[in-house]
């Protein structure tokens, strides 16, 4: 059998910019290996993407359910893009749960393409449905394709002997080989793919591979569908990329970061949703001689990896929300300790266990002032997955020069969100100096040698780093006051003072060693959109398409979130407005109000989902006319375009 | 049991500047004296030393201690420990903790430690008493105390801290006290010798909020009678004349004899190095409380493969199978395309 198929030339073909595709089925359905592989094909093909998966808590809700239904949302164009897409234009729905979960988001006119044969009464009576959706007119504004996903199936894979309960479970490959047709996805691609990742398993192959294949001829013959669509490669600055989700960026730094600055890393975590993939991801590195943990629970992770660090590596600790709230106490040691510590918190919708696999950007206020005390932390922000990777070198180098635990914050929707990454050059990253202590730094009136461990460098007001096994600086650290200097322990009230003073200095100093704040603002605007963390895809996309309505609109986002930018304070009083989106009541907002008095407008968004661009580009338009006293415009809801 | 020969150091080396703060009389000082005159004894360096310590009376002790160290937060340090012990194979850990520390605030940490079989020395000071807070009852004191916060007595059942460490399967377990500077030195060295984590418990007096807690089993007349030391492959004997003696009963219970009347072949060997840890956990409850005759010496002392080795010996397994790292591998080591 020929790997690749053939499309006959006299099939319609029309081309299009882009297209935001939904995969919608039960948990069990394979839905997220669905897109992903239509996420990698479209990579493969050239072009740019990117991807929102979302999934339910439990990890097999019943089946038929809307409390199971997984879905993978997928992005794809000829041209820049920044988010998964407001609304898909496409549904692939495998069941009428998935289609009744998803249907309220499809953009008007859009496409369903669902599995006919599993629309009996029973499945639509478990999914609340009173009456059969494709007869009764509620999909009347879309163009439905009733496909018999499951027979198909069961009829392609006959040659497999596969018992039908086996090979009915390929009919995820048989949506996908449809859609792979629609929208002209290499072939070869897929069918490498399932030959590999099932190669212990030749029936499964078979059945894959023979559904997979399918689906496409059947797009290619059942003359269903009026046209199939090409999306052109889209023109990506020259490079070798690949498709990355942040978790795996963000490991994938980690593991950069031991390497450029030669510290060991050891990585304490707990397992939590949806950080675990961390975990998972160096629990793989030992080749590189990346220890992991599996504590027992999140205050034993965080204290590993702080004992790890004052043995002299590079101590991590993974979580989200709830591990943070854990974390605490242990983050405030390592501020008194002052030990390079790092803390990557992967938000996800709270309070307490919240939404577990639901993304929110709601910790920054924990991250910024939950501990007792007078315990600063420098905070960094991942803004898109691939940054993560970036963004864990950023923090690592922070935490190392400075001697301080540094909290990186991610979040659920970059966590499990992928898009295509131009691979750096590992040469050219930057190196981390650890500049380990190795001799005294002290002589005492008598002319002896001394190692003071609370002695600071006039510069950075860090501490010298001195490890077990050195010789001579043999010291004692610990959560009591330390007297400047000596680190003896100290409860001189002056002393106090002058260390509190000190450890908020030695934090606040480094917004002289991080980049200003850059403000994008080609046309002199008056108003600004500030934002940080995952909402950078969402407020571009905004602020392109008000340009395009012939506004005027600057954009800046932050990465270092404490200390902020030497300039931003500047920069914000540059404009009128101020609007700050965020997927919490207002965290950032806060915090440039009280630093600057500024007055700055919260857009928030707590659903457990990112920003829609729609969202965004209605507030910016009317915060302009707010500004500008005129009537707002109106959001396009267009997809943007460059 | 052999010291070394000459010895390089002294106490005084093992010493740190800093002022001893534990109240006049405290138990806590010769704890700190048997350590500080073991260490020069032992072939091990200063610099390759760590003393890690939770919160309490107990986890001062780091700050007296010339060699590495950190006072860490309540209860966690098992979990810091670990981290450095993993980490860094060639250093020697110690814990110093207390009653509360350990098995109160800490318990979770100090049990997986020990199934871990994590590379630490655990000295746990156990006084029955909260000290640092100024005299509430701790996770040991005896049911019905009468402290600050319980004056009408305790209504809870203690722990047991050997049958602790026992049920967790730590694979040393010892007990001694703080009157007797030698048997600590040689729990202490015996302890510091095991390969895993050694889990020592010492009876400590607290002379501020729990005086004479210990003194019916500690005390120089009551000793003999009162403390059975347990030797390995050595019947279990005690009494001045080592006229009393351990015997396992048929129904599985352990009991107090005479020797003269069960004769000197009933009475049960004790073998530290036994696998199953019933016998000794059956031993750590022999006494009901300290004032009937109390096991202290090395209860069990098997071996089994500490965790850092074996975390070291995956590393090394998984870099003989792939090869050294190396980065530019990992990020090509999804799908990749390139874009001229």
């Amino acid at each position: 059998m020929s790997s690749t198929l053939d499309r006959p030339r006299d099939s319609k073909v029309a081309l299009i910019r882009g297209v935001v595709v939904r995969f919608a089925g039960d948990s069990g359905d394979g839905m997220q290996v669905t897109g992903d592989r239509f996420t990698t094909g479209s990579a493969l093909f050239g072009n740019d993407l990117a991807t929102l998966p979302s999934f339910p808590a439990e990890i097999r809700a019943p089946a038929g359910t809307l409390a199971g239904v997984s879905a993978f949302q997928v992005h794809i164009a000829d041209h820049d893009i920044l988010t998964p897409g407001d609304a898909p234009s496409v549904l692939v729905a495998m069941n009428p749960a998935a289609l009744r979960a998803n249907v309220g988001d499809l953009a008007t006119g859009g496409t369903v393409i669902l599995n006919a044969d599993a629309f009996d009464e029973r499945a639509l009576e478990k999914a609340g449905y009173t009456t059969d959706p494709r007869s009764d007119g509620s999909l009347a504004s879309f163009l439905v394709y009733e496909v018999p996903m499951t027979s198909l199936t069961l009829e392609a894979c006959k040659p497999t002997g596969a018992k039908p309960r086996e090979a009915e479970r390929s009919k995820n490959f048989l949506a996908l080989g449809l859609v792979s047709w629609l929208y002209h996805r290499p072939v070869d691609v897929t069918l490498d793919w399932i030959a590999e990742r099932y190669a212990k398993n030749p029936t499964v192959v078979a059945a894959n591979s023979l559904a997979f294949r399918a689906g496409y001829n059947f797009g290619e013959t059942a003359e269903l569908f009026e046209s199939s669509y090409e999306i052109p490669a889209s023109h990506l600055e020259p490079g070798t990329y690949t498709n990355v989700t942040g978790n795996t960026a963000l490991a994938w730094g980690l593991v950069a970061a031991s390497q450029r600055s030669g510290l060991p890393l050891f990585l304490g975590s707990y397992p939590i949703t949806p950080a675990s993939d961390l975990l998972h991801e160096l629990a793989k590195q030992k080749h590189f001689g990346v220890r992991t943990f599996q504590a027992e629970d999140e205050i034993a992770g965080v204290g590993a990896a702080l004992g790890a660090a004052f043995g002299g590596s590079l101590g991590v600790t993974t979580t989200s929300g709830p591990g943070l709230d854990l974390k605490s106490e242990t983050i405030g040691l390592a501020v008194s300790l002052e030990l390079p510590l790092l803390v990557i918190d992967v938000q996800r919708g709270g309070p307490s266990t919240g939404l577990p696999t639901k993304t929110e950007q709601s910790d920054l206020l924990h991250a910024m002032f939950g501990r007792h005390g007078e315990a600063p932390v420098p905070i960094v922000a991942a803004r898109t997955p691939s940054h993560c990777f970036e963004a864990a070198m950023e923090a690592v180098r922070i935490a190392v020069r400075y001697r301080t635990p540094v909290i990186l914050l991610s979040d659920g929707y970059l966590a499990n969100g992928s898009e295509p990454w131009r691979l750096p050059d590992v040469d050219t990253l930057p190196t981390i100096d650890p500049g380990f202590a190795v001799e005294t730094n002290y002589t005492d009136a008598e002319g002896n040698p001394l190692f003071w461990p609370y002695l600071r460098d006039a510069e950075t007001l860090a501490r010298p780093w001195a490890v077990p096994g050195t010789p001579g600086l043999e010291h004692r650290v610990g959560g009591l006051e330390k007297a400047d200097g000596t680190g003896n322990v100290s409860y001189d009230p002056a002393n106090h003072e002058q260390m509190v003073r000190l450890r908020a200095a030695k934090i606040a100093g480094i917004a002289k060693d991080i980049p200003p704040v850059e403000v994008d603002d080609p046309d002199g605007a008056r108003v600004l959109v500030l934002g940080w963390g995952s909402t950078y895809g969402a407020i571009t996309a905004a602020v392109r398409r008000v340009r395009a309505a012939g506004l005027r609109v600057a954009q800046a986002h932050l990465v270092h979130l404490n200390p902020f930018p030497a300039n931003l304070g500047e920069v914000l009083a540059g404009y009128d407005r101020v609007l700050v989106p965020e997927a919490n009541l207002g965290h950032l907002s806060k915090l440039v109000r009280a630093d600057f008095l500024v007055d700055a407008v919260a857009l928030s968004k707590v659903q457990g989902t990112p920003f829609k661009v729609a969202e965004i580009e209605q507030a910016i338009a009317d915060l302009i006319a707010l500004d500008e006293h005129v009537e707002p415009i109106v959001a396009s809801g267009e997809e943007e375009l460059v | 049991m052999t010291d070394v020969a000459s010895p390089t150091t002294t106490r005084k080396d093992w010493a740190s500047d800093q002022e001893v703060r534990w109240c006049p009389g405290c138990g806590d000082y010769s704890i700190l004296a048997a350590v500080q005159f073991l260490l020069p004894e032992l072939d091990v360096k200063r610099e390759n030393t760590v003393f890690v310590s939770g919160i309490g009376c107990a986890a001062r002790f780091p700050y007296y201690m010339n060699t590495y160290g950190m006072h860490s937060i309540h209860g966690r340090a098992p979990a810091i420990a670990s981290g450095l012990a993993l980490s860094r194979p060639d250093l020697d850990v110690w814990i110093v903790t207390g009653d509360g520390d350990a098995l109160s605030i800490g318990g979770n940490h100090l049990i997986h430690a020990l199934r871990r079989n994590v590379n630490l020395t655990i000295l746990l000071f156990n006084n029955q008493i909260y000290g640092l807070t100024k005299g509430q009852f701790s996770p040991t004191s005896e049911s019905g105390k009468v402290t600050k916060s319980t004056p009408f007595g305790s209504l809870d059942h203690p722990f047991n801290p050997l049958s602790v460490a026992l049920g967790a399967e730590a694979t040393f377990v010892a007990r001694t006290h703080d009157m007797d500077r030698k048997h600590m030195m040689e729990t202490f060295r015996r302890a510091h010798a095991h390969r895993g984590a050694a889990f020592v418990e010492i009876y400590q007096n607290c002379n501020v909020f729990n005086d004479g807690a210990f003194e019916q089993i500690t005390g120089r007349d009551q000793r003999a009678d009162m403390l059975i030391q347990l030797e390995h492959g050595r019947p279990i004997r005690f009494g001045k004349d080592a006229e009393k003696g351990v015997v396992l009963d048929p129904d599985g219970t352990l009991r107090v004899v005479e020797v003269a009347e069960v004769g000197e072949d009933a009475i049960l060997v004790h073998d530290e190095r036994r696998e199953n840890p019933s016998l000794a956990f059956m031993l750590s409850r022999l006494a009901n409380g300290p004032y009937e005759p109390t096991p202290v010496g090395v209860f069990r002392a098997v071996e089994r493969p500490d965790y850092g080795s074996l975390v070291d010996a995956q590393l090394a397994e998984v870099r003989e199978r792939k090869g050294s790292g190396d980065l530019e591998a990992l990020l090509r080591s999804g799908t990749t395309w390139t874009v001229t």
